[in-house]
Parts: structure tokens; sequence; C-alpha cells
């Protein structure tokens, strides 16, 4: 009877889970760029591996709750006393090891993956974005286009994007599900999110970590575009939108919700990213004052200068 | 009135103001019930004032009881709030400060507490001890701890809760983002229960390695007392970063010092750091006096040892080391990079494998057994699947790349609810079911505590499991409300669902505990379990010494050998018995401290200075004071025994 319930319970959840995932494909097993499938296919694989581990744990108890249950044995029966054995001892330690071991050599790879440029998209030249929360909005500079956007993200498929993350305030996540995971934005330092799509779509992004009363609708939208739309839209930002000036800018910082907007020029002018690197090395210091020098003259020249 | 401003709730609703009057028609009920039936005197003098390990035990076990209500509570209101697409029930600052205390009060006030009890309770029994190594300090341990918990629940109808996270991340937490009174509360509640917390580790560190009854060595002591052991380590190593932690958060909200902010050399990853540094062992704190507790209830009710103790041992302290190496795991994403991930990443897996040898190890116990289903076997049995699939997916979430589409979600929320209540909450509602009547001298009813557990676990499985779901389709924790296009209401929808059930199964808990006082048999004997461990050698009820006599242990199992292989536990006779006596002071000096926390939490500065001179007054007195004790002659010994001994058969 007891048994009975439990094998309801999971064909239950089977249900429920196959049902949801057969009518749409959850967000981030579905992705849309390189960085995204990396990290979707060790999802999937731990899935996988994981499941015959809690297949096997579940089949080892039902069996040994069946055959020794005081029900099933005859009223004399003493249980002996057993110690532990050594043997038994090294398979229970070594195959999961075996499954660590190998879980760690997956993990260690796609670390390295997901921290540098998409590998399908090493020979485009990445396209730079400042990405920055204030409360409880995204603000997108692209410093080389030298536009601004607030709360909505275009980008160009089919190229590498190399996000610079920091925050005027509480410490907040940039989460675009479908392109690839997280990373934090933080008010005393930037840090560097690589991500890429392969082909135009529409994805929602957001902040994914708690920054108070407005987090839950501190959303962007992204649209990825073919570079020659992309290019396009950036042109017709310069003909049709007014400059972001310092007031402009102060005011959008202002606690609240925003819609979507447009400026040219970015607020790196006037309010620079905190890229002063806590405890970095001496040669990356040298390399970001380098990067800001580069996107300052590029600035200056209001021409697309290349470092 | 500037002065009274700030003690007004700054967001009040109809929810806040109707729990204000509960809390006062409360009071005044209980206030009103105490002096009717003339119990003062008695609740001061049998209760206040105790220094034994045991009542101050079943203390920690109300508290705990009262805080999962509280806690449960939240939880549903949560639930309720996200089961509709733009539910209007909870606004965004409400639901903000009921997900704070809702984790601040079941990680600290109630699994703290409960785990707590079990220290205090069986630990002393289990290795044949009168009392822990300082009663006075520990009934200080407990009246700090109650105290904080007091002072960390009166936020929500005096000047507002806590609405920054039970991370309470900076710069969020700081004056700037969080200006209520909340987080102040916050920093000064959990400090002064912290600082009851690292005494009691202290104290149950000396007792078990000081006390155990001759012939007990470390290899065979019973394993709750081995997981009570480490657990306590750990609470001593993990709880100063706690108290260094909330002093310097403390000073950044109160004196303006740059500890957490983003500017003046401040630096708001170090609260993350330190937080973790704390909060990862403390999880652990939870989780292993619960491996201990199934330890215990597997063995008694597969009626054989327990396989591989040395292993068992060996995996704790292994988990116990590995518990301060992993803390990073849980922002992967704050842009240390691919080098630091991965270190982090496989120590964090490496737990996995000695608690996979725990789990076998729990499997093999049950082989070639005589297995019997009572009520705490039932939950062990429902723990071992339901927290395998919640270690699996901690294996999961440890692989850093992969955690960067985990984190923040829901599939972490399923997560840690799929570990911390299979692992946690189940094994004290088993523990508790077992040692019952140990306690009070009837078993709770079975068929009703098994419906208990059955719900319960329908309810997890329905609450829970749609998390992992949602999360993966990119819902964030944390967010009061979301969108019908989001198409996440259905699963939130049955995730209330499961919670309503949970609350029902809780209910139903309660409701056992009021049938078995009306109903259950009396005449149950000193050992209605056919248990293995000491703890049951001695009456039901427990008598203030214990054992009249100190047991001689010679095994892991000391009072299953008495009872099969002939192993005689007490020998020599009765002798006259030292005990503490009871103390006003530890109550007294935990409330100046409330006061002091309350004066704190406000800024009223002379009231903090003339509370901290009573507290130091209070220390003071207590080096001076001359206290020996006292002795429990001969004869009163023995005509307890006779009565005890009477009254069982």
């Amino acid at each position: 009877m007891k048994i009975k319930v439990k094998w309801a319970l999971l064909t239950m959840i089977f249900t429920i889970a196959t049902v949801l995932t057969g009518c749409e494909p959850l967000l981030v097993l579905d992705p849309k760029g390189p960085q995204a499938k990396t990290q979707a296919d060790d999802i999937m694989l731990s899935i996988l591996l994981m499941s015959g581990i809690v297949i096997v744990v579940l089949a080892i108890l039902v069996f040994v709750l069946i055959k020794y249950r005081a029900s099933n044995q005859k009223d004399d029966y003493e249980p002996p006393h057993i110690e532990g054995s050594a043997l038994v001892e090294a398979i229970c330690i070594g195959i999961p090891v075996v499954i660590v071991i190998f879980l760690s050599f997956v993990s260690v790879k796609s670390n390295y993956e997901v921290e540098a440029t998409p590998a399908a998209y090493e020979d485009t030249e990445p396209l730079i974005v400042y990405a920055s929360t204030s409360n409880w909005k995204w603000h997108f500079s692209y410093p080389e286009e030298d536009i601004e956007t607030v709360n909505y993200l275009y980008i160009p498929a089919g190229r590498a994007i190399e996000f610079k993350l920091y925050s005027y305030g509480p410490i907040t996540s940039f989460w675009i599900p479908q392109l690839g995971g997280q990373k934090y934005a933080m008010a005393d330092m930037v840090t560097t999110l690589h991500l890429a799509a392969d082909n135009p779509g529409e994805f929602m992004g957001r902040n994914a970590n708690f920054s108070g009363a407005g987090f839950a609708k501190n959303t962007f939208e992204v649209t990825a575009m073919s570079q020659a739309d992309f290019d396009e839209w950036v042109e017709e930002v310069h003909e049709t939108a007014t400059p972001l000036t310092e007031d402009k800018f102060e005011e959008l910082l202002e606690p609240g919700h925003l819609g979507r907007s447009t400026y040219t020029g970015t607020h790196l002018e006037f309010s620079p990213a905190p890229e002063h690197n806590h405890g970095s090395t001496e040669s990356e210091v040298d390399h970001s004052e380098h990067e800001n020098h580069d996107s300052n003259h590029s600035d200056e020249e209001s021409d697309h200068a290349h470092h | 009135m500037d002065f009274f401003d700030r003690f007004a709730v700054p967001h009040p609703s109809f929810l806040i103001y109707a729990s204000m009057v509960g809390i006062g028609l409360t009071m005044i009920a209980i206030v009103l019930g105490i002096t009717y039936f003339k119990k003062w005197g008695y609740l001061w003098r049998e209760w206040i004032t105790t220094v034994d390990h045991k009542r101050i035990g079943i203390m920690y076990l109300l508290v705990a009881l009262l805080m999962l209500f509280r806690g449960g509570v939240d939880a549903v209101m949560m639930r309720y709030q996200l089961s509709m697409p733009d539910n209007t029930f909870l606004d965004s600052q409400h639901y903000n400060e009921v997900f704070t205390t809702h984790g601040i009060v079941m990680i600290l006030f109630m699994a703290m507490p409960f785990i707590t009890f079990f220290f205090n309770y069986l630990i002393p029994l289990q290795i044949g001890a009168r009392d822990v190594a300082f009663p006075r300090l520990n009934a200080l341990s407990f009246w700090l701890f109650f105290m904080g918990m007091g002072l960390f629940n009166i936020s929500f109808i005096v000047g507002g809760s806590p609405d920054a996270g039970w991370t309470s991340y900076f710069p969020l937490a700081n004056n700037e983002f969080s200006p209520s009174v909340g987080t102040n509360y916050y920093m000064i509640a959990i400090q002064i229960a912290g600082l009851g917390t690292m005494i009691s580790g202290i104290n149950f560190i000396t007792t078990i390695l000081k006390m155990r009854a001759p012939g007990m060595k470390l290899m065979k002591m019973p394993m709750f007392t081995w997981s009570a052991f480490i657990a306590n380590v750990i609470v001593v190593f993990a709880f100063p970063v706690l108290t260094v932690l909330l002093a310097l958060g403390t000073m950044d909200r109160l004196f303006g010092t740059n500890f957490f902010t983003t500017d003046n050399g401040g630096m708001d990853m170090l609260w993350a750091n330190l937080f973790w540094v704390w909060g990862h062992p403390e999880v652990y704190i939870l989780i292993l006096p619960a491996f201990g507790l199934y330890s215990e209830i597997i063995a008694t009710f597969a009626r054989r040892n327990l396989y591989g103790y040395k292993s068992m041992v060996v995996s704790m302290v292994v988990i116990s080391v590995f518990s301060f190496l992993v803390w990073t795991h849980h922002f992967f994403t704050m842009g240390q990079g691919a080098f630091t991930n991965s270190i982090f990443s496989i120590t964090t897996m490496a737990i996995a494998i000695p608690t996979g040898v725990k789990i076998f190890n729990w499997l093999f116990t049950l082989w070639k057994g005589k297995i019997i289903f009572t009520t705490p076997m039932l939950y062990s049995m429902l723990f071992i699947p339901l927290f395998t699939l919640g270690g699996v997916t901690g294996v999961m979430l440890a692989m850093s790349a992969a955690d960067y589409q985990y984190h923040n979600t829901m599939f972490l929320v399923a997560h840690f609810h799929n570990v911390i209540i299979p692992g946690v909450v189940y094994a004290m509602i088993a523990g508790l079911t077992f040692y019952w009547p140990k306690m009070f001298g009837f078993m709770l009813n079975e068929r009703i505590g098994k419906w208990t557990a059955w719900l319960m676990s329908v309810g997890f499985v329905l609450a829970f499991i749609p998390m992992y779901i949602t999360g993966l389709d990119g819902q964030a924790r944390r967010m009061y409300t979301y969108s019908e296009s989001t198409g996440f209401s259905m699963l939130n929808m049955v995730s209330f669902i499961g919670a309503g059930i949970m609350a029902i199964s809780f209910a139903l808990l309660v409701y056992n505990i009021y049938y078995s006082i009306r109903y259950a048999s009396r005449d149950i004997g000193n050992d209605p379990w056919d248990a293995r461990s000491l703890e049951w050698a001695t009456h039901t009820p427990v008598p203030e010494y214990n054992f009249a006599i100190t047991p001689q242990v010679a095994s892991t199992q000391a009072f299953w050998d008495a009872k099969k292989n002939g192993h005689e536990l007490f020998k020599g006779k009765i002798e006259k018995i030292h005990m503490p006596n009871n103390s006003g002071w530890p109550f007294i000096l935990g409330c100046i401290f409330f006061v002091f926390g309350f004066a704190m939490v406000f800024s009223i500065w002379p009231l903090a200075i003339v509370t901290l001179i009573g507290i130091l007054g209070c220390l003071v007195y207590r080096s001076f004071e001359k206290d020996h004790g006292r002795y429990i002659s001969v004869e009163e010994i023995e005509e307890t025994e006779a009565k005890l001994r009477g009254a069982k058969k």
C-alpha cells in the first residue's frame, strides 16, 4: 500500500514534468547562444547522471525495505551484528569519487568556456556594451557606437558581445537565460560577461539578484538582429535621439521604474565605470586603463575608433 | 512626537494591525491565565530559574515549535501571493519582509533551537552524565537565545521587519537602501541569539569531552553524540565569524563606519564572503545532528547495529572540514573568474562523497535487519530518497558554469528546501516522536503520526518539485509577483497547494500531541521502542539526576548489550549526588540584554549605556558569587528510585 503511494507520487512528478516540458521548452534548456548551450548541455548531462544515482538509491531502498521488513521474516529471526567491511566502504567511496572526478572535469572545462569569448565567434571583434543598473532600471552604453539605451538591449547576432557590468546601488545580477547564465553587477568594480546570440530573436533579460522594493520588475528586453540591421539602428539613433546630458542621467538614476528610452552619447564620459580593479595584478590595471583611455579617446573623436 | 514616530511600522497594513491585536490579546490571555491558576511561582521556580538540561531543552523545543508556526505562516503567505500572476495579497515591501523573516526565523529561531533541544536533552543522557559541564551557562545560553528571538519577533509590530533578505547583502542592507530599523533588528537580535549559541557550543564540547561515563571511549559514543560533538566544534569555529560580521554591520549602520560600503575603502563583497564563511558551515551544524538522529532511529528499527560506525564518524569529520572550504559556491557569479570557481566547484562536489557514504551506510544498516515501520522510521525512510534528490541537485548546483543559470532562481530555492526539509525538519519530527515517551511518559499516536508523515511528504513534493521547473524557466527567487505571460502561474499554484498540505500536516502534528495527551497509555515502561543507547536505560520520566548510579559502558550500544548480551551497566551502590543550584541571574541578564538590544536598534543611547553597565555588573557579580551547589542525599535518591520503579509497573 505504501509502496503504491510512493509510485503514484513518482508517476505524478514525471507526468507534471513531461507535460510542462512538452508544452513549451524551459528557457534555460532552450539555448539561443553558445554560452547558454554549454550550460544547458552541462545541466542535461548532470540531470541524467543524477537521475541514475537517485534511481539506484531508491531501488536499493525499496529492495531492502521489502526483503527485510519484520512481517516478511520469521518471528525468531535475530539480525546479525555487522561492523562494516572495508571492501564495501571502498566501493561506496570509489564510485562517487569517479563520478565527482568526471563532473569536475566537465565543470572546469565549462568554466573556462563561459569565462571567455565564445569559441564559435572568436574571429569576430567583440561588441562592448556597458550594462549598469540603478534602482530599478538597466542602462546600456555602447561606447564605440556612442549611444545609450534604457531597459532594452539591441545586439548583433553571430558576433561575440562583451558586457561590462556595474551598479549604481545594490548588487544586481545581469541575466539573459537563453543567451547564458548571470553575473553580478556591483558598485565598486566592473565584472565581465561574455555572451553571443546565434540568430536574430527576442529574449527576456532581468536582474536576478534581490535589490529592494522594485526588484520584481527590474527587467529588460533583448533583441538580437543581423549586423546590417544593427548598424542601421545605430545610424537611426544618431539621427533621431537626443544627447544624454549629465542632468538627464541624474534624473534617470532616481529610484523607480521607467519605460524604454534612447540617447546619443553615453554616461561613461561624465560618470565612468568603476574600473579600478580591486586586488588585481599590475598588468591588468594597465590593461583596463588602456581600455578606458581608448574608449574616452573614441568618444572625444566622435568616430568609431578601434583599439 | 518625533521620538515615538520611529516605533511605528513604516508600511502598515490590515494584516499587521490584525497581528498586533492578536499578539496583544494572546499576551493578556497568557498573563491572566498564569495569574488565575496561580502559576507564577511554579513558573519561576521550576522553569525560569532552572539549570536542568532537560528542562532547558524542553524550553528550546517550545520556542522551536512556536517559530515553526510563525515561519510556516510566512511561507504560506508567500506561496499564496505567488499562486496567481499579478496577485495583490502582499505588496512588494511586505513580501520582502516576509521572505526575509521566513529565512531567519526558520534557520536561526526554528531549526537551531530544535537541534539545541536535542543537544540539551540527549547529550548528557547518552553519555551517562548528570548535566552539562556548565549548567548555569547553559541557562544563560537559553535566555540569550530567547531574548534574541523575542527582539527579532517584535520587529514587525514595533518599527518594521528587516527586508533585505536573510543574507542582507550590503550595500542593500545599509542605511541608504534600507532606511527602516528593520535591519538593525537583524544585526542585533541575531547577535544576541548567536552569543547564546556560541556559549552552548563551548558547553557541549566540554560536556562531551570531559563528562562521559566510565568506559565510554570517544569511539564508543552513540552516533547522535558524535554528530552533536562535530556540529558544536563547527559552531565554535563558525559563530565568531558571525559575531564579527554582525558587529561590523551594526557599526556601518549605526555609527557610519565603512566596512561594507562601496566607497571610502569599504568592500561590499566582504559581507557576502564573511556571511557565507559562517553561513555554509551553519547548514552543516543543522544537518549533522539530523544525521545523528537518523542513525539512532534507523539502527533501532532495523533491529541492527549501525553499519560502518567508523566510516560514519570519519565522514562527519570530513564534512565538517569541507564545510569551511566551499563558501564561494554561494556566489560563483561574483566574477572571481574560472580558476577560483573551478576550485570551489570541485570542493563542493567532493562533499557529496562523505554524504554518499552515510546514505549507503544507512541502506546497509537496513540490510539483514528486521525492519519495523514506526512513525520515526517512516520519516527516516522518506528522508533517504527525498534527501538524495536534494543532494544530487546540490551536485548540479556545484557545477559553477551551470550555476550561472541556477543562481538566484527558484531552482536554488527548491534545492535548499529539498535538503533542509527532508534532512533537518523530518529528523526533528522523527526525533521528537522517538524521544517523546522519554520526555513525557507516553507515546504519540502512531496512526496520526504516519498520516502526518505521508501528508507532509506529499505536500513537500507538490510544493518544491515545481520550483525546480520554474527556476529553469527563468523565475528568479524573491520576486513578489510575475505577469501572466511568463507562464509560471500553474506550477506556482501547485506549489501553493503543496504548501497548504504541509500546513495541514503540521496542524495534524499539533492535534496528535493533543490527542495523545488525552488518550495515550501511560503504562509504557522505560524502553517502549526496544532501543539501543544509554538514554533509554534510566527511568521515564527521567529523574533530576539522570542516573542514580553512573553507568559503566563497554560498547557503542550500551543499553542493547545490557539487555541482550548481559553487560552490567550499573555497578556499585547509590551515593549522594552533587547538583547545581537554580539561579534567576541568567534570566535577569537575558532581560537586560533584551533592553540593551532594543535601545541599540532605536539608537536610544542613554538606555544603551545604562543597560551595558548592567550587563557588565551582572558579569562582575557572577565572578564574585559563591555557589557550591547542593547534594541530593542517598535516602532521597532511594525514595525517588523506588517511586519511579513502582510507577513503571
